[in-house]
């Protein structure tokens, strides 16, 4: 939320003034008049309007302006939805060719998503959390893992030995441990240096 | 391509007026020159060069496609 004090000749003048120097919309903004001003008689005794203005940016359309300019730069169209999720901002685009968003590995889509929540936190002066997802490709990936994770850990346990996953980002390393964190036979850990980081599986003892 | 480094760069910092962006052709690779307020430079940089690494990704992307080689300097 951004929070600005205007003045003007009139309380009307005043909350424009307000609008411009936030570069907000009139019907976002909530207005409080501290000091609704007076003219005055024949000069005397006048006072300028003073008002505050709040601004709850919506983060979710931010997002999307800011999705948007980029992919028009980039020459792909998409359809973005905004939703909810248990305290993260979930922006969804579907469209075609968009696999030069995701990049290999997600690594575009992980770029881009860094951004955004960069370029959006920049604008409404607080943190936000948002995920980018492109085709499904977060939740189509998290499957990935979820099944890689659990058949590795029957390797370990036939075998004994310990197995080394290739270098993941922290959230896909999180989906390997949450996937066998209720395993009573083997454990994960994370080893190696960012951004060449591991996870191990290995038996519990 | 100069555009996408424009409108990343832009959003990023504090005073995106100050944003400049030009681009040199070469033959196989084309290297983009950004340039920001000297106080918004950790805005395009980050913490261990993270935002700039960011910034980098996605434009080689968009590159890949018209199959050239950008670079993208930041300037002092």
């Amino acid at each position: 939320m951004r929070t600005v004090e205007a003045v003007g000749k009139t309380v009307e003048e005043a909350i424009a003034a307000g609008l411009r120097e936030l570069g907000a919309p009139r019907e976002e903004v909530e207005v409080e008049v501290v000091d609704a001003g007076t003219k005055g008689f024949l000069g005397l005794g006048a006072r300028l309007a003073r008002v505050r203005l709040k601004w709850e940016q919506d983060v979710g359309r931010l997002a999307v302006e800011f999705l948007q300019e980029v992919c028009r730069a980039l020459g792909v169209q998409v359809r973005t939805e905004v939703s909810e999720r248990d305290g993260y901002l979930y922006l969804g685009c579907r469209g075609r060719g968009l696999g030069v968003l995701i990049g290999r590995r997600g690594e575009t889509l992980d770029a881009l998503q860094y951004l955004v929540n960069l370029a959006v936190r920049r604008r409404v002066g607080k943190q936000v959390r948002i995920v980018l997802d492109v085709e499904g490709y977060r939740q189509r990936r998290e499957d990935t893992l979820v099944r890689l994770a659990r058949r590795l850990s029957e390797k370990v346990k036939r075998t004994g030995g310990r197995v080394v996953l290739e270098p993941m980002s922290p959230h896909e390393r999180r989906i390997i441990h949450t996937a066998l964190e209720g395993d009573t036979q083997v454990c994960t850990f994370s080893e190696g240096e960012e951004p060449y980081r591991k996870v191990v599986i290995a038996l519990r003892r | 391509m100069k555009e996408l480094v424009e409108i990343l760069a832009k959003a990023l910092v504090d005073r995106p007026e100050a944003v400049e962006v030009s681009q040199v052709e070469g033959e196989k690779s084309v290297i983009l020159e950004l340039k920001v307020a000297p106080e918004d430079m950790g805005k395009v940089i980050g913490k261990q060069g993270r935002i700039a690494k960011a910034i980098r990704t996605v434009v080689k992307a968009a590159a890949a496609r018209d199959g050239k080689r950008v670079v993208v300097e930041i300037l002092q």
